[in-house]
């Protein structure tokens, strides 16, 4: 019998094959039945997932140095990772705030890897957390359940604790001369930039033509901003004094009010108040090339007869620099961007170079308390290089402690 | 008190921020991106000052028809055009706006960055002259990066043996351009960086102490 069943089995087969798509086998609709039963059971056989066994000891810690937001989970490796059937490909992360659940899913690693960091939790709720191991047919195994746990914020963040220590050496360096300064006169070296602003003021009244200042491109909260804008003053006196005329074009409305007030309040104070008016200081644009393009025209235009550039800028200090040069104005400038530096130096007549133009502040109001301030700094340099000196030295013979600490 | 009031501000704010970095527990940590948002308040603000101030000396300009009064009409009809645009049709994909920005303001900011290959040019024929010992050496110094950066400089020294002896591969252009760039070059630029953080760390302290006044127009 089981003989003429295969026989039958086998010609109703050639006969779906022959008929194909027609109504009559459509209608008939026992042989394809039989034949696909008979296929997918063998790929059933063929093809029965084999489960990932799940991670295990998951448990959780709360991450140090943080201000309460963020849990660190980590698990053992389900043993068919990288091993056994080496089918897992992915760890799924779920959490909960009642262990009863609702688990939801908040992040996911590759396989190989046991621990995740969950960075938006809340330190005033209790979590518990599953990982779940994932095939790439997307079977999945999961852990069992951590224990409750809170994350805490952290008083002290150990990682800056390296940061804390050079900011007290620096903040007592610098505490100490400011109070050294009121008892006894500091020697500052000259800085040929600065020395030349008196003769590019004087040169700019003679030849009867305007200054052109740029403190920056950017905004206020740029500390290279504020330093330029500290120098403004300064120069704005001298060219109340002289009579000669300012032009302070400047792309940040917030830095527009900020200057406005400084030369206002510079030509008051030498008693020219009324040779001030607000247009001195113009507002042109945010754009930075819109805001190159517009100096330039102002450039040709009135072609001024000397230039500062102090601050920060980018990839617009060429063009200006170039166009003041062609001019033929004396220009300086000043700058803590490193890669703008020789942009400066090659176009300009004179260049603050990095923390002279921090310094520049100080050493044109030759207040002894600013002074001071300078001397501490490069007391706090010195014990940096010493510092750099010792690392090279450690790690030239392969002693790592510093580097690691730092 | 127009003097006291913002270097009390700036105490204050400058000690919080000195906080928020070392104490990440509430309420100081997380100070410093409150202080960005009020920062983000503070300037869009101060963005309707800077249009208004804009407005105002060109129109006065364009009123007394001084020299050039044309390039202020194009001014301020860009303005109100893109300004009208951004109101009515918004600023998304395939607006008046977006238009007027990809047509117009793009190739602009285009052609004004294109000009710095022009200016780097003149500006290094003028650096590279060797008048004095310094200029001869940045004059030697960019001959090899320039040379070493380009195929024509690896195509000129690619024979120099590299396995035997092996101090001979370092006369090959790129590795010489390499090295000045990774090492004269960086020691420099950290010189210079360090130099600037510290004057960084200075200012600030002063401004924060109130020492430092000269930005708010204080003597």
């Amino acid at each position: 019998m089981d003989m003429t069943k295969k026989v039958l089995v086998v010609f109703l087969s050639i006969v779906t094959l022959f008929l194909g798509n027609s109504a009559i086998c459509q209608d008939a609709e026992i042989i394809p039945v039989v034949d696909e039963t008979a296929l997918q059971d063998s790929n059933l056989i063929e093809e029965i997932p084999l489960l990932p066994q799940p991670p295990g000891n998951i448990y959780v810690t709360d991450s140090p140095n943080d201000g309460g937001k963020s849990l660190t989970i980590k698990w053992e490796k389900s043993p068919d990772d990288g091993d056994g059937l080496n089918s897992v490909v992915e760890y799924e992360i779920l959490r909960a705030e009642d262990m009863k659940g609702p688990f939801e899913s908040i992040g996911s690693t590759t396989a190989g890897k046991h621990e995740f960091i969950d960075s938006t939790c809340n330190r005033k709720n209790t979590y518990y957390f599953k990982v779940v191991a994932k095939t790439p047919e997307k079977f999945k195994a999961e852990s069992g359940i951590s224990e409750g746990i809170s994350p805490v914020a952290q008083w002290f963040d150990r990682t800056r604790l390296s940061m804390l220590i050079a900011v007290i050496i620096v903040v007592s360096s610098i505490g100490f001369f400011l109070f050294r300064a009121k008892k006894e006169e500091l020697y500052i070296r000259k800085i040929a930039g600065l020395e030349a602003i008196d003769e590019a003021v004087g040169r700019a009244t003679e030849m009867g033509r305007s200054i052109l200042y740029i403190p920056g491109i950017m905004d206020m909260d740029d500390i290279q901003t504020i330093a330029g804008i500290a120098i403004l003053g300064s120069i704005a006196k001298k060219t109340a004094q002289y009579e000669t005329g300012l032009n302070v074009p400047v792309s940040r409305s917030v830095v527009m009010t900020a200057c406005q007030e400084i030369v206002k309040e510079s030509y008051t104070n030498v008693g020219h108040a009324d040779a001030y008016y607000p247009e001195m200081v113009r507002y042109l644009t945010d754009d930075q090339f819109g805001f190159a393009a517009g100096v330039d025209g102002i450039l040709l235009r009135e072609k001024p007869a000397a230039c500062f550039y102090l601050g920060k800028f980018y990839a617009e200090s060429l063009i200006l620099a170039e166009t003041g040069f062609s001019i033929q104005a004396i220009q300086i400038a000043g700058t803590a961007e490193s890669s703008q530096l020789p942009f400066f130096v090659t176009a300009c007549d004179y260049t603050l170079i990095g923390e002279e133009l921090f310094a520049a502040s100080a050493y044109l109001s030759q207040d002894p308390k600013m002074l001071g301030s300078l001397k501490g700094q490069d007391i706090a340099k010195a014990i940096i290089i010493f510092f750099i000196t010792f690392g090279i030295i450690l790690e030239s013979f392969g002693i790592h402690w510093l580097s690691n600490w730092l | 008190m127009k003097r006291e009031i913002p270097i009390i501000i700036t105490f204050v704010t400058g000690i919080l921020m000195i906080i928020d970095f070392f104490v990440p527990h509430p309420p100081f940590g997380g100070l410093s991106s409150l202080f960005e948002i009020f920062f983000t308040i503070i300037f869009s603000f101060a963005t309707i000052l800077g249009i208004l101030a804009l407005s105002k000396i060109n129109i006065e300009k364009i009123y007394r028809k001084r020299e050039t009064y044309g390039y202020n009409i194009v001014l301020l009809v860009g303005l109100v055009t893109m300004i009208f645009c951004g109101l009515v049709w918004g600023i998304g994909e395939k607006s008046p706006f977006d238009f007027l920005y990809m047509n117009f303001m793009m190739p602009m900011q285009s052609t004004m960055f294109s000009l710095l290959a022009f200016f780097v040019a003149s500006a290094s024929y003028r650096a590279f002259r060797a008048r004095t010992p310094e200029a001869t050496l940045l004059l030697i110094a960019a001959f090899f990066v320039m040379l070493g950066r380009v195929p024509l400089g690896y195509q000129m020294t690619k024979w120099v043996p590299e396995v035997f002896p092996s101090w001979l591969h370092f006369l090959q252009l790129p590795i010489i351009a390499n090295w000045i760039m990774d090492f004269p070059n960086t020691a420099g630029q950290r010189a210079i960086m360090i130099g600037a953080a510290l004057g960084i760390a200075s200012t600030s302290l002063r401004l924060v102490l109130g020492i430092e006044s000269a930005h708010i127009g204080k003597e």
